[in-house]
């Protein structure tokens, strides 16, 4: 066992960095469960509402897209389920993905691994730490998902049964993170392709659900049983559960795991089973400006976030013109669809709310984007560009117009592809495509004050930068839990989005745009000034 | 005189740390100038004001004749700069980063470039992410020295370098100073300032606490004398300026203040001199001189509390 050597002090040493994080992400978790259960069971009392939910959101190709399958229909926790589960998986995914990339990958970049790896420290004791840490989150926020649903008063079978599927997804989504983390060489482009694994796994598991829930037979079904997410749902949690499901992940994880360490003994620390290319031994003419430094940099990440919202914004897209056939014109689902997509006709209300959503990627994009200068400042790469002829505002300004170009991109992205899927299905383009443009656009103004509030923080406090972070997952948040949780009105007009018109189904609405552009620009120029005039860290 | 570097008074202070005390320094254009001092003594600090990245609390700062806080682009484009601790953009190669940082300050001198790569023994084509140490360091000194500037300021230019490329790296510095260009090279390599700096100064907790030629330092400090005499020799203790006197028969050694070599030496020249070895006091010990000092203060300072 000597390559397990000091798995133990490797792990004790990540809990003890990381205990506030790991903390963090687990009180999410609960969070996201209690909110929910609590909202669900007070709006769902009797059998005959649960019974219309059934009937309404469970068999609708579209809900199906973020709902799932709803086995556990009518069943309170069917519903709890198909509410929050798309959630709490993505939650435990991302979770798992982050931190095993931080423990392995981001270690050796760092050449903090060499410093232990010199030490009496086997040579899978990096790995098996963080699988060991992140593995245990995991399983406490299974664990914590089960004791909280069983709280809430619903049935210890399906809620062990949930419990137990959100930390399998989460345990196959550290084990393709570790992977990840021995293939790729660099920290950002392993993350990367674990995420990019995610995003198949949502779409394979959508499609799939889709597809069944519209009872298009043929294969596509099937295809939810090729992604973690969809064994997740398949364990039927609430419905009759099938135990046997839960090996599936397990078994994965534990071939992933095996795969990593396998990968691991291959290669040299530090370095990547994929070889990084050469590179130009000589610049470009065109890389000489501050302006071609910030493209070349975030060129990446901005093209994988437009090509990424773009095709997820698709997917929800094309089931559009099912939502008519599918949603009576006044249900409980019609309802729901009307608070989060204004009060237009059923599709264009959900094509307002999948539009929303993109605008919400496209702040993230954007934050991402201006979030870059803390990481370039704290780098100590900020200091060698800004020792030359140019200046603070110059450097910023750069990286806050990849920023805004990458929102902006995003949501023109988005909202051609959406009008086009849209407006094929229903052999309309001309008249769906402007319109959903004009959908998507509209969104950009809230993007760029997000953006804005990361360039203040940026500016006036460096160090708390990455709050940016927690106010999109809010903005997120009230904007897809503000009604059903029946949110202060106060509360909810704190996020940008909330003063976004509802395009498709209503007219744009000029000055809440005007003014969200306003403040956006004050945010930027607050963020800008201070940062003139602020020493480097 | 010209000065390419006038600071008076200058202070920085962290939250409760005072980083500098009020430091004065003086680079006169055209001189190599050793910044000696260890870790944590202020020189990066120092320097980071110099560069405009820092303001400074107190006291005045011109670098070029200009003010680094507000005129950024003017002098940028006059000097380069060599961190202590480089990073790399990972996916920008070594070439590429030279290229991009020498633009950025106005150009750089492609036939020069081309020999620095080759005398360096660098490969510009590697990504950022994959160099050494050593070899990122290469990269920042290179596109520095490219760089058509009139001052260099340099932070421990040399760590991470092989003992080959230090070589390299002196020559450089040889030749820089030959251009006309000054050079602020902050190091704690005694050796290396020893060999290059016209002048240096020892920065120690945020204060100068000495400055001059490498001649004027020594001055200040003692000279060690042996020597081996014809007649026996009481009463050199007795001479102003002489310490740790040792007689071994015939032999005798001491230290002397270097500016009360004279008398010593006609005192021994009277006694008959058959060998005679002097040496001057090392960088080193000039060094340890200082900061055995400050060791010492600070080891009464614990005592008393």
């Amino acid at each position: 066992m000597t390559a397990l050597a000091g798995t133990r002090a490797l792990a004790g040493l990540a809990f003890r960095r990381d205990r506030i994080i790991l903390l963090a992400w687990v009180l999410l978790a609960g969070g996201v469960v209690a909110s929910t259960a609590s909202s669900i069971r007070g709006l769902y009392t009797t059998l005959a509402e649960r019974q219309q939910y059934a009937a309404t959101v469970g068999a609708n190709p579209a809900s199906a897209v973020l709902g799932g399958p709803g086995f556990g229909l009518p069943n309170l926790g069917g519903i709890i389920v198909a509410e929050m589960g798309s959630v709490l998986l993505a939650l435990v995914a991302v979770a798992g993905i982050l931190l095993v990339v931080r423990y392995t990958r981001t270690e050796e970049e760092t050449g903090r691994a060499e410093l232990l790896g010199s030490a009496a420290v086997g040579r899978q004791a990096r790995l098996a730490g963080a699988l060991l840490v992140v593995g245990g989150a995991e399983l406490v926020i299974g664990i914590a998902t089960s004791a909280l649903l069983i709280g809430y008063g619903l049935p210890v079978a399906g809620s062990v049964a949930f419990g137990l599927a959100v930390t399998g997804a989460g345990w196959v989504f550290a084990g393709v993170a570790a992977v990840a983390a021995q293939v790729e060489e660099h920290a950002r482009t392993a993350g990367g392709g674990a995420a990019a694994v995610f995003g198949l796994a949502f779409i394979l598991r959508a499609v799939g659900d889709a597809s069944a829930a519209a009872h298009t037979g043929g294969f596509l079904p099937s295809l939810s049983w090729m992604s973690p997410l969809g064994w997740a749902l398949e364990v039927r949690a609430y419905g009759g559960e099938r135990w046997w499901v839960l090996a599936l992940p397990l078994t994965v994880a534990v071939a992933l795991a095996s795969t990593a360490a396998a990968l691991g003994t291959r290669r040299d620390i530090g370095a990547g089973l994929i070889r990084a290319r050469p590179g130009r031994s000589e610049a470009w003419p065109s890389l000489a400006s501050a302006w071609a430094l910030a493209w070349r940099l975030q060129r990446g990440s901005l093209i994988g976030w437009t090509a990424g919202v773009a095709v997820g914004a698709g997917v929800f897209g094309a089931i559009a013109h099912d939502i008519r056939d599918m949603m009576g014109a006044d249900t409980g689902a019609a309802r729901v669809m009307a608070d989060l997509g204004g009060s237009g006709t059923l599709v264009d209300s959900y094509l307002a709310w999948v539009l929303g959503l993109t605008g919400i990627a496209a702040a993230a994009s954007g934050v991402g984007a201006v979030l870059r200068l803390r990481s370039e400042e704290t780098g100590l790469r900020a200091e060698p560009v800004l020792a030359t002829a140019v200046t603070r505002w110059r450097w910023a300004a750069s990286h806050l117009a990849t920023a805004g170009l990458g929102i902006v991109a995003v949501l023109v992205a988005s909202g051609l592809v959406v009008g086009l899927v849209h407006g094929l299905r229903g052999g309309d383009v001309a008249h769906e495509l402007p319109r959903i443009l004009v959908g998507a656009l509209v969104q950009v103004p809230a993007a760029l004050v997000l953006a804005g509030v990361a360039m203040a923080l940026f500016g006036v406090a460096p160090r708390l930068s990455s709050a940016a972070w927690p106010a999109v997952v809010a903005a997120l948040a009230i904007g897809q839990l503000g009604g059903l949780l029946r949110l202060n009105r106060w509360l909810i007009d704190v996020s940008p989005f909330t003063h976004v018109s509802r395009v498709p189904g209503h007219e744009v609405t000029p000055a809440p745009l005007v003014w969200l552009l306003v403040i956006a620009v004050l945010l930027t120029s607050a963020g800008l000034m201070r940062f003139r005039r602020r020493d480097l860290t | 005189m010209s000065y390419a570097i006038e600071a008076r008074g200058l202070v920085k202070r962290f939250g409760r740390t005072t980083a500098l005390a009020g430091i004065d320094l003086a680079v006169p254009a055209g001189e190599v100038h050793g910044f000696l001092g260890p870790n944590g003594a202020g020189k990066t600090t120092t320097i980071r004001i110099l560069l405009g990245l820092l303001r400074a609390d107190a006291g005045s700062v011109s670098v070029l004749g200009g003010d680094p806080w507000r005129d950024v682009t003017v002098l940028h484009r006059r000097l380069a700069y060599v961190p202590g601790d480089v990073s790399l953009w990972p996916t920008l190669s070594g070439g590429e980063t030279i290229d991009l940082l020498g633009r950025l300050r106005g150009g750089l001198d492609q036939r020069r470039r081309a020999q620095l790569v080759d005398r360096f023994e660098l490969d510009p084509r590697k990504k950022g992410r994959t160099y050494s140490k050593g070899n990122r360091q290469k990269v920042a000194l290179i596109a520095a020295l490219a760089s058509n500037v009139d001052l260099l300021v340099l932070d421990e230019p040399t760590s991470g370098l092989d003992p080959l490329m230090e070589h390299v790296f002196e020559q450089c510095i040889v030749e820089a100073r030959q251009e006309g260009r000054t050079v602020l090279l902050a190091s704690h390599i005694l050796a290396e300032v020893e060999k290059l700096a016209d002048r240096l100064c020892i920065i120690r907790e945020g204060r100068i606490v000495e400055t001059g030629t490498l001649s004027d330092l020594r001055v200040l400090s003692r000279t060690w004398v042996e020597a081996d005499l014809a007649q026996p020799s009481n009463g050199l203790a007795r001479l102003p300026g002489v310490y740790d006197v040792e007689v071994n028969g015939s032999r005798v050694s001491c230290h002397v203040e270097t500016d009360r070599l004279g008398p010593v030496l006609r005192f021994l020249s009277d006694h008959g001199i058959r060998t005679l070895v002097s040496q001057p006091p090392s960088l080193e010990e000039l060094f340890l001189r200082h900061y055995r000092a400050g060791t010492a203060a600070a080891a009464a300072d614990g005592g008393l509390r």
